[in-house]
């Protein structure tokens, strides 16, 4: 324990590099995934169409997705005998971000759905009667719910920075290229070296919390009077 | 502020790019647990300008890695299953690099009495006979075809053994914890037993049989069937793996003074 608490204290070059990647990666994931789901969940809470009620039920489902499955998924579309085979993106940060955007869409737009749905049952009559276009129905929402979306990016953040099935498999564990903080994790608890797992884990943990914060920070909540 | 945080956030998404020539290699646990590729990798970096990036799991994956196309090459060994990955033209050829040794790891007390054995199936028959815990690789890698292969030799059938056999299905280390919490008995590969922090009460108790003898060989793709790989490179590198500086590296290196691997490519 004490030797763990070390390792994080003399915090050297190559656990920044795996920390630094592991943000790179989860975020870029978080912020293509955020520019599918919101707009998704808006149009569904906006929207009436014959398969809405599926599409919801299926994105609810999907919340459960296994990240192995989803690794395994994409490793088979992305393999060299795979039908995107010739992109050679399997064991690459680009093949890794597929793989999270695919874990977390579904989470993100399931939680954006109920808030937005129950913000869309407020507003309904006002905006049918200013006569907006379904455009402007979106954004007013979208922009009115802003705090609510923050949390659903939140749990996606944090769904991906924990995850390593997924990332095991199609990024592959490489050093210096795709080692993300989870995988070094399992490979050191397979070494046997649990503490410098353990320092990792702390890591892992101190960066979910401090990008929490500052995203917090950033969108000013639980602030003066504003909700 | 907001700038400031937007702008560092892009520079943190701008990824370096500007690197060496790399070449994707995939290779066993046990070898990446021995430690050795740490001494290799930065020496072949230097002599070659080429960043070796290598993809660390069992044979069997490795093998299916190499057929599908998604590595370079391939340093494996387990000698039946990469002489079929050659014969079914998938590889050029098969070049015997080096050699280490397993051995048969168990509690330090060693319940089942195979610390006196002369040849290693009398140490698994002495193991099978007292049902103690074993543990098994189970995940078709060169360490646990190995280790099924010797059952067989000591006239014993794995598929029939009862609970005290537990086949994890994981790699070297994850199956070494596995034993060290079970106080179980394990075959492991010499360096990664050395190398492993989690030691618990459980002690090298058998080696030395030839049988245990394990040969790794060097298998590059065929660019005729996955024009992608980078066959120049991978020339190169064989190389290097065969010349005598890398001999003098992969003689040299030890853990806690014992050698762990004897270089042999001719």
């Amino acid at each position: 324990m004490r030797h763990a608490f070390w390792l994080v204290v003399t915090f050297d070059a190559e656990l920044a590099e795996i920390a630094l990647r592991s943000l790179r990666v989860t975020l870029t994931a978080l912020v293509i995934a955020c520019i599918i789901a919101l707009p998704l969940s808006a149009l569904l809470a906006v929207r009436r169409f014959r398969w809405r009620r599926s599409v919801i039920a299926i994105l609810n489902a999907l919340m459960g997705l296994p990240p192995v499955v989803v690794g395994l998924i994409v490793y088979i579309f992305l393999s060299r005998s795979g039908p995107l085979g010739a992109l050679g993106l399997l064991f690459t940060p680009t093949a890794m971000i597929v793989a999270q955007v695919i874990i977390i869409v579904p989470l993100i737009a399931s939680i954006a759905h109920q808030s937005l749905r129950d913000l869309w049952a407020e507003y309904h009559d006002l905006l049918i009667s200013l006569n907006v276009s379904q455009f402007q129905k979106m954004r007013t929402l979208l922009w009115d719910a802003r705090r609510a979306l923050l949390t659903a990016a939140l749990a996606g953040f944090g769904r991906g920075i924990g995850e390593v099935g997924a990332i095991m498999i199609v990024g592959g564990n490489i050093d210096n290229a795709t080692r993300v903080l989870t995988t070094a994790i399992a490979l050191e608890t397979g070494k046997g070296e649990f503490a410098l797992a353990l320092a990792l884990g702390f890591i892992l943990i101190a960066l979910a919390l401090g990008v929490n914060l500052l995203i917090h920070w950033v969108g000013q909540t639980e602030r003066d009077s504003r909700w | 502020m907001k700038q400031f945080l937007i702008i560092s956030s892009l520079a943190l998404f701008a990824a370096v790019s500007a690197q060496a020539e790399t070449l994707r290699m995939a290779v066993t646990t046990s070898f990446h647990n021995s430690g050795l590729a740490k001494v290799l990798l930065p020496e072949i970096q230097k002599d070659l300008a080429l960043d070796v990036q290598l993809l660390v799991v069992g044979t069997g994956q490795a093998l299916k890695l190499g057929r599908a196309g998604d590595v370079d090459a391939i340093l494996v060994h387990s000698r039946a299953a990469e002489e079929a990955f050659v014969a079914e033209g998938y590889g050029t050829h098969r070049r015997e690099i080096m050699y280490n040794d397993f051995v048969l790891i168990g509690p330090a007390d060693d319940p089942a009495g195979i610390k006196d054995a002369t040849q290693v199936t009398d140490a698994l028959s002495a193991i099978a006979m007292a049902e103690a815990s074993f543990v098994s690789r189970g995940d078709d890698s060169g360490t646990h075809k190995k280790e099924l292969s010797l059952w067989q030799n000591a006239g014993l059938d794995a598929d029939g053994f009862g609970r005290w056999y537990r086949a994890v299905g994981a790699g070297m280390g994850a199956a070494l914890n596995t034993a060290s919490g079970l106080d179980a008995y394990i075959m492991s590969d010499r360096a990664s037993w050395l190398n492993f922090g989690n030691k618990g009460g459980l002690a090298l108790l058998f080696s030395g049989d030839p049988v245990l003898f394990n040969q790794y060989a060097f298998l590059p793709v065929d660019p005729a069937r996955h024009p992608h790989v980078k066959a120049e490179l991978v020339t190169k590198l064989e190389d290097w793996l065969t010349s005598p500086r890398a001999a003098e590296l992969i003689n040299g290196y030890t853990i806690d003074g014992e050698t762990l691997f004897v270089f042999n490519a001719k």
